[in-house]
């Protein structure tokens, strides 16, 4: 996994307007659709792709989606 | 890890029970229309029922004790152990299964206490269950589970209301030569404020301010008194512990997971639970829900699952995994056999 499929899968949690718009410096938690429900989403996504877990610490320590690849690349 | 074998005991019978009253959660405010549709796909939860204010836990297992009786034809001397499971009991003090002995009019010769766990709870009272009728030279065992946990929660919190519903459950076993159950039983009370009632307890008793209500975000509105639960922690927390519980039984258990022919978990939220299911490498198939139709009843959704899905099916598994988990932090699994239980349909009480 490199930070290009982390993005792409953590793009691909969101709707295609909503996805077209996210890159590595996405503040994630501005994004329109972000919820409590799409971190959810996201954890079971990244999960299921690369079996690394991202915690409930990493996304509320992360601002950006670089910051959260950083976070789980260093388990 | 406390793996183990408990011989000769059976499950006889199971009957469910749930309020009559429906809530949809295409009535409830999430805030906005696209987050409730969220929520219904993703946690998989549409309906939930709720109980009336005065009803509680026991009185939904006890309307269910005193059919599976009827229906199995057991004689109510002959229980010797009743066991309540619940995070919802009737009273502080004094513990309910005794009102609840009272009520089923079992004899006196019958050793009755409650139990405080959620949603492992029907996979631990089974256990302590079968390991007490087991030192008995005679005699059988009624577990009952349930919560009625709507009366806990603030209905202006979006993070659990949407979440909970009301059922009870009634359980028999007894001895039977030959049957084998096995059991893998964790706790970890280090995260044990993940999902947590602060106020009413003696760490924080009761007083005035445990009523105030406060905004903890948007959506979120609640008191002391009301349960408050950390969804992201609780999703890590399964993702984490589970499948390698439920891997550590099945290989002490000497079976393949391709033996199971029914897979019953805690109905805790859909997308939890698949992603549980596709770490074990369970068949879809093998993994029935009742989180749509009955939302998330804490201690009682096993029983309420197995009872949606066997109810009316004549042959009925007889390698099934149960698996629950959730407040403590607790979780467990259990490979059981149902191939001679009678199941009911769940009852409206």
């Amino acid at each position: 996994m490199n930070l290009n499929d982390f993005t792409e899968k953590f793009a691909s949690c969101f709707t295609e307007k909503e996805a077209k718009t996210i890159n590595q410096s996405t503040e994630f938690r501005k994004l329109e659709e972000w919820n409590s429900m799409m971190a959810l989403i996201i954890i079971s996504t990244i999960d299921e792709a690369f079996n690394l877990t991202l915690t409930a610490n990493d996304l509320r320590a992360s601002t950006t989606i670089t910051d959260l690849f950083e976070r789980l690349t260093k388990q | 890890m406390p793996i183990f074998n408990i011989p000769n005991v059976k499950i006889s019978g199971i009957a469910s029970s749930v309020p009559v009253k429906v809530m949809d959660n295409n009535d409830y405010n999430f805030g906005t229309e696209s987050e409730k549709q969220l929520f219904i796909k993703t946690v998989g939860i549409r309906y939930r029922r709720i109980a009336e204010k005065g009803t509680t836990a026991s009185d939904l297992c006890i309307a269910a004790a005193n059919k599976l009786m009827e229906q199995i034809g057991w004689e109510r001397s002959e229980i010797k152990i009743l066991i309540f499971i619940s995070q919802t009991p009737d009273y502080q003090i004094p513990f309910t299964a005794s009102i609840i002995q009272d009520k089923l009019s079992l004899t006196k010769d019958c050793m009755a206490f409650d139990i405080n766990l959620g949603c492992s709870g029907y996979v631990y009272g089974l256990s302590i269950a079968a390991s007490l009728l087991n030192s008995l030279s005679a005699g059988k065992a009624l577990l009952l589970v349930g919560d009625c946990s709507s009366h806990c929660i603030s209905t202006n919190d979006k993070s659990v209301t949407p979440l909970f519903s009301d059922a009870g459950s009634a359980t028999a076993l007894e001895k039977k030569e030959g049957e084998t159950m096995s059991f893998n039983l964790q706790t970890d009370g280090n995260e044990f404020d993940d999902i947590i009632i602060q106020d009413g307890g003696m760490k924080s008793p009761f007083s005035s301010d445990s009523l105030l209500y406060k905004e903890i975000e948007p959506g979120i509105n609640r008191a002391a008194i009301n349960m408050s639960l950390d969804g992201l922690k609780i999703f890590n927390f399964a993702l984490r512990e589970i499948p390698g519980n439920v891997n550590n039984l099945l290989a002490h258990s000497i079976i393949d997971v391709a033996e199971i022919e029914t897979a019953f978990f805690h109905q805790a939220n859909l997308l939890m639970n698949e992603s549980i299911r596709k770490k074990l490498k369970i068949n879809a198939d093998k993994v029935p829900y009742s989180l749509y139709e009955f939302g998330n009843t804490s201690s009682a959704s096993i029983p309420i699952t197995i009872c949606n899905k066997l109810h009316n099916k004549e042959t009925k598994p007889k390698t099934v995994l149960l698996c629950g988990f959730g407040v403590g932090l607790s979780w467990g699994s259990a490979i059981a056999d149902l191939s001679s239980a009678k199941i009911l349909p769940i009852i409206e009480v």
